[in-house]
């Protein structure tokens, strides 16, 4: 079960022609679907999209009764390729993921397909993960789009765009016989807004009308000579087409004065942004009515040559708004206009910064600039209309000082933590070691308290980056990855080519039963009840079958047991690749399932221990070890109530769920008898009250005896 | 000039319901007849670290009349937010820093309530940030401040930090809308309507008060104030000295007094006794050096710096102290209300050691104890039964254990732990006196080294370590002008990581830098 749920939302992707529709942005391009009559549907989770795979899991029973297939797929690879079902037959196919990382995987298939063309409408959306809470390396959808020659929407950020762009994307790619791309923004995807819902339509074409009357074309076979056909069939007939449609439909939008010597072209995801800086240089109003005519690309890839003529002839200056590099759509322009010989200066990243997001500070100063140097002097007084740059109140340095970073880490009580403070524990045992990191919560590690892990190479690939490092003798790599990353691709990546390649290197599986970095999705080994899904498959039977013969089970809450299992991988004298199943269930999750059936039983008057975790501030120095090793958003400090010590004493916050990992590591690293565990006892039995009550007694007369004598020593 | 959306900016921490007050706001604003625009960016950021939503209103009326709906923004602009809300402290000092509180706009909205970023907790000493810095920042770049512990109050109706937001946002009077719409959708939410409600009432109050931030920071000793000082002991025999603790310099008195509590506390009065007459030793000299040379201050920077590192020095966390601290009423007392046991809850607890043996010889007699750590055979054999212990101090056997540890304090005099520190304070003393006359602020700096030494197991041989090596460069240190600010230096080098880099590295450089011309000794402090 995903961490958030879309129960409440989906009920809106029910909603009739002419009724309100309110919700993100994502929720919108599901409805959108919906309304194109798609027939199945793909993805995987990762943000920004992580939620439009959550809607569609959450709609499963508004999916079925439409007859749309939805899967979970296994990889973007696996999403990819399900659009093969369009290849053949008219039906509508939607895919999702994470870009560009997600593209990466599916780009074989996307090729592929691209190359043989689609018959039915074939939709990718893409979370475009760019700029501010970005979580990956900083590339761009459009070079994919440019490559594979598949079409490029960037709508702007505002529903009714959005669901359109999706509405027509499905018949631009009809039109062109190409896959076609949506790429959203991180706050496009998370952004609340409304428009007007249409009707839901079932697929006119349906998987079983496929099968009844199996439909085979050479030509759109990935062979020769077909793909030679192939090639000269985008050059010769889809570009054209996807041309003609993107113009007669008007995909793109021209707006602001008819006349006038300077000119704008943007992105259509920038719209709004662009809108608001022209609106702080006065150069636009709050409605989005432009003093200087606009261009905007809904469709990024193609370009329109006789809309880039007609909009530039006849203009001194045109800046244009790309954000990502490289500059893509700023050559084709170039290129464009050159050989149509309008004479226009063309700017852009030349004003603006050549990387980076292109927030509205951002687009204000460089707006500001293209006007300043272009527009006629005496007209413009844009001098007067720069961002007013006063003299900060506080100067940088001292507010960074001020200030410190807060970077992100591991939850409350997460399983993965005790494994990585045993690791720390280990290197100080062993001495550094080189570990090869993954993505997923794990990846967190990376970061301080634990500063550990020297490369990550993708998803799934934490195994597979540990490859080179394969000696006879010395010292072992570590490689760790995710369970998550282990069924997207690890299993065959990391361990089976591992055991092919007879390693003797260490690989950790960190087993937390979702794929929990996403947003706590099932994966193949989750052990919860999925109406829709057939989870519980052993990661260390699907090790052991593709050859592993060394491997080991720990609980990652069991410090000293890990530390054996690790210990024992790294020096034992066994040849082979080498593997540890970490287990511990996300702890997010497990809140959310064991706490209500705690609250129940507790109002049902059954006995219940609920444990937490205290430190004495009267015993703790204020060295903070603990936390080093541990991190955990519940440890943290309180000012010393004593008031000789200048430390802050650690203090374990009520958000405690009890885990056991302080009491672990005081034990394991030898650290600090200032933790103590409370067990609560709610509904206590009779046993429990005269326990309680003898204890009492006895502890209560010596403990009066010390405080007397306490008293008599009272300064 | 038409009007133009209400810009709202929330800065909150992963996992703290930032989403929740966005979204209840965005059904107020509906509600009210508004255009409502949110947008976030949670990605790994939800997982506790700092995130951002963004919210524009615009009136549905306004925008029927002009015949088309505003283009709002997806991201906050600098010098163009009308209201921050800020849901900790350094959150609001970061919206700061990303210069979206201005003074001619910015209504700012915070909680001073702090929740501590990973540099702050894991350091290896003070490293917390400078709530009265960020607390000035805010109130210079506010246009509107309303700040107050909004964590405290949401505490206190058992609700949640959002509740106690949007109270505050309704109380401010910044946004145009009926008090009732927002009571209306915390009812219309279903979940703890009526602890949200009455934590929202509570912070609208206080927000219409405004400011009320006003915690002191710093050090608590140094806030006690003289009047606290008693004039006559609680017991007789402790008058001669309470006695005494007056006549010490007045800077000096209220760390004195509590040193002399704590020895107390950890031995007896002799042993308070034992602590004054060291301290005493080093106030004479304070006494001489401001006797003796003109225009020296006042401040008694020796005997203030001796009387904190001698007390905690002297009172060692030994197996006996600890045992002695865990078996308290008030230990008990503080357990049952931070695991916030409702009242006659029953509740157990285990406590987690594991003595080395070192502190299994440290208890025994100063002999045996020596002999047991010099012979190898025999510590391999105690060894055995150095696992990690979970004693169960809330049930009558482990609560005995503890007790009958506690008690061995009787004989504590006698062990080889309290001859090992006794032995070391007493050279580090020395060493202060030896060269306070000559090297006055170096002599000050090594008072304050004692820092170094605490905690337990490997933390306390880490630090005994450092402080060691501190010690070992003394004698160059008195060699150099600038001995004083380079011991200060070491010092905090040898608390800035574990694994001793940034310690080896300050030695390196001490050695390397050619000694810097200025006026002898001039101290760092």
């Amino acid at each position: 079960m995903a961490e958030r749920s879309f129960a409440k939302e989906v009920k809106s992707l029910r909603l009739g022609a002419g009724s309100p529709f309110r919700g993100e942005g994502i929720l919108a391009v599901t409805k959108a679907l919906l309304q194109s009559g798609v027939a199945y549907v793909g993805g995987y989770q990762g943000a920004p999209i992580s939620h439009l795979m959550d809607v569609l899991a959450d709609a499963a029973d508004i999916l079925s009764e439409l007859g749309v297939h939805f899967e979970a797929s296994a990889s973007e690879a696996t999403a990819a390729a399900m659009l093969a079902a369009s290849i053949n037959y008219p039906l509508r196919g939607a895919v999702t993921w994470k870009s560009t990382v997600g593209t990466n995987v599916a780009s074989d298939a996307l090729a592929n397909l691209a190359s043989a063309g689609v018959q039915g409408g074939a939709l990718i959306v893409v979370g475009e993960d760019y700029g501010e809470g970005a979580s990956i390396m900083q590339e761009r959808t459009h070079a994919f789009a440019m490559k594979s020659q598949m079409w490029l929407l960037d709508p702007r950020p505002h529903l009714p765009e959005i669901v359109r762009a999706v509405e027509q994307g499905f018949e631009l790619s009809e039109a062109s016989h190409t896959p076609v791309m949506l790429m959203l923004r991180i706050r496009a995807c998370h952004v609340y807004g409304r428009f007007t819902a249409k009707d839901n339509r079932r697929p006119a074409f349906c998987a079983e009308d496929a099968l009844k009357t199996p439909s085979r074309d050479y030509g759109r076979i990935i062979l020769p000579p077909s793909i030679f056909a192939q090639e000269r069939q985008k050059v010769e007939d889809r570009f054209p087409a996807a041309v003609r449609f993107i113009a007669e439909q008007k995909m793109n939008v021209i707006t602001g004065p008819e006349s006038g010597d300077l000119g704008i072209v943007l992105q259509g995801g920038l719209y709004n942004h662009v809108l608001r800086a022209l609106e702080l240089l006065d150069r636009a109003d709050t409605f989005g009515t432009s003093r200087i005519p606009l261009y905007v690309l809904n469709v990024t890839y193609p370009l329109v040559s006789e809309e880039w003529v007609r909009f530039c002839s006849g203009k001194r200056a045109v800046l244009v708004i790309e954000e990502g590099q490289p500059e893509f759509i700023e050559q084709a322009a170039n290129q464009i206009l050159r050989k149509q010989e309008v004479s226009v200066r063309l700017l852009g990243k030349d004003i603006l910064p050549r990387y980076g997001e292109y927030t509205v500070d951002v687009l204000r100063s460089g707006l500001a600039e293209f006007l300043e140097r272009f527009s006629a002097g005496r007209r413009s007084g844009i001098g007067g209309l720069r961002p007013a740059k006063e003299a900060p109140l506080v100067p940088a340095e001292r507010l960074a000082a001020l200030v410190p970073p807060r970077p992100s880490g591991l939850c409350t009580g997460c399983p993965e933590r005790p494994f990585f403070a045993a690791m720390k524990l280990l290197q100080r045992e062993m001495g550094p070691l080189h570990i090869s990191a993954d993505i997923g919560c794990h990846s967190f590690a990376t970061l301080p308290p634990f500063n550990m892990g020297n490369s990550i190479m993708g998803y799934g690939l934490g195994a597979a980056g540990a490859s080179a490092f394969h000696t006879d003798r010395g010292r072992r790599a570590l490689a760790v990855m995710g369970d998550g990353g282990f069924w997207h691709n690890g299993l065959t990546s990391g361990i089976a080519n591992a055991v092919f390649n007879r390693h003797d290197d260490v690989t950790v599986i960190i087993d937390n039963n979702y794929s929990a970095a996403t947003g706590g999705q099932d994966i193949p080994s989750s052990r919860g009840a999925n109406p829709h899904r057939e989870g519980n498959h052993s990661i260390v039977d699907a090790v052991q079958g593709v050859g592993v013969k060394w491997v080991r089970r720990t609980g990652t809450y069991d410090m000293r047991q890990t530390l054996k299992v690790v210990r024992e991988a790294l020096t034992t004298d066994f040849r082979g690749p080498k593997v540890i199943v970490a287990e511990g269930e996300c702890q997010l999750n497990r809140q959310r399932r064991v706490r209500p059936l705690m609250r129940t039983a507790i109002r049902e008057g059954k006995r219940v221990v609920r444990e937490r975790f205290g430190v004495d501030p009267d015993t703790c120095t204020g060295d903070h070890s603990c936390i080093r090793l541990s991190g955990c958003p519940s440890l943290t400090i309180k000012k010393s109530p004593d008031p000789l010590r200048t430390d802050p004493v650690a203090y374990v916050d009520n958000s405690c769920v009890g885990c056991g990992v302080c009491g672990e590591i005081a034990h394991a690293a030898v650290l600090c008898p200032s933790f103590y565990r409370a067990e609560l006892v709610y509904n206590p039995s009779r046993w429990d009250r005269f326990l309680a009550r003898v204890r009492a007694a006895v502890i209560g007369v010596l403990q009066r005896r010390g405080e007397r004598r306490r008293l008599r020593y009272a300064l | 000039m038409s009007q133009r959306p209400i810009r709202l900016c929330i800065a909150a921490l992963g996992g703290q319901g930032g989403g929740v007050l966005a979204d209840w706001l965005v059904e107020i604003a509906e509600a009210q007849g508004y255009l409502a625009q949110s947008t976030s960016v949670p990605g790994v950021a939800q997982r506790t670290g700092a995130t951002i939503y963004y919210l524009e209103f615009f009136p549905l009326a306004e925008s029927e009349r002009a015949g088309g709906e505003p283009i709002m923004a997806l991201m906050p602009v600098p010098g163009d937010v009308d209201c921050v809300i800020a849901s900790e402290l350094v959150e609001a000092g970061r919206a700061v820093q990303r210069g979206l509180v201005t003074p001619d706009r910015t209504t700012l909205i915070a909680s001073s309530h702090r929740s501590f970023v990973i540099s702050e907790k894991s350091a290896m000493g003070q490293a917390m940030a400078d709530e009265a810095g960020i607390t000035g920042l805010l109130r210079a770049q506010a246009r509107r401040l309303v700040l107050f512990d909004m964590d405290a109050v949401a505490e206190r109706h058992h609700s949640v930090i959002s509740s106690v937001l949007l109270g505050a946002i309704c109380g401010s009077g910044v946004l145009p809308f009926a008090r009732q719409s927002f009571e209306e959708a915390i009812e219309k939410s279903g979940i703890a309507v009526s602890t949200n409600l009455a934590a929202f009432a509570d912070a609208c109050r206080r927000a219409g008060c405004g400011d009320e931030a006003g915690s002191t920071v710093g050090d608590p000793a140094a806030a006690l104030p003289e009047s606290e000082l008693p004039v006559r002991a609680r017991s007789p025999a402790l008058q001669s000295l309470l006695d005494r603790v007056r006549r010490l310099p007045e800077s000096v008195r209220a760390l004195a007094l509590a040193g002399v509590r704590r020895a107390i506390d950890f031995q007896d009065p002799a042993y308070a006794e034992l602590y004054l007459t060291r301290l005493e030793r080093v106030s004479m000299l304070d006494e001489r050096r401001s006797r003796g040379e003109r225009g020296v201050g006042n401040d008694r920077a020796l005997t203030v710096a001796v009387a904190r590192s001698l007390a905690l020095w002297m009172t060692f966390e030994d197996t006996i102290r600890v045992a002695d601290l865990k078996t308290r009423p008030a230990r008990f007392a503080r357990v049952r209300e931070e695991i916030r046991a409702e009242a006659d809850q029953l509740f157990g607890i285990t406590e987690f050691m594991k003595p080395r043996v070192e502190e299994i010889a440290g208890t025994l007699p100063a002999g045996m104890g020596d002999w047991v750590l010099r012979s190898p055979r025999v510590s391999r054999w105690l060894g055995r039964w150095t696992q990690g212990k979970r004693i169960r101090s809330s049930t009558v056997s482990g609560f005995l254990l503890l007790h009958t540890l506690a008690g061995w304090k009787r004989w504590r005099r006698g062990t080889q732990r309290y001859r090992q520190e006794n032995g070391r304070i007493h050279e580090w003393l020395s060493r202060i006196e030896q060269i306070a006359a000559t090297h006055y602020h170096l002599a000050v700096e090594l008072a304050r080294a004692q820092r170094l030494v605490k905690g337990y197991g490997e933390t306390y041989e880490r630090g005994w370590r450092n402080f060691s090596t501190l010690l070992s460069q003394l004698d160059a240190l008195t060699a150099r002008p600038d001995g004083a600010a380079v011991l200060a230096r070491l010092h905090e080098a040898a608390l800035a990581d574990e694994e001793g880099e940034a310690l080896a590295k300050a030695l390196a450089g001490m050695q390397q830098t050619p000694q810097p011309r200025g006026a002898p000794d001039r101290g760092s402090a």
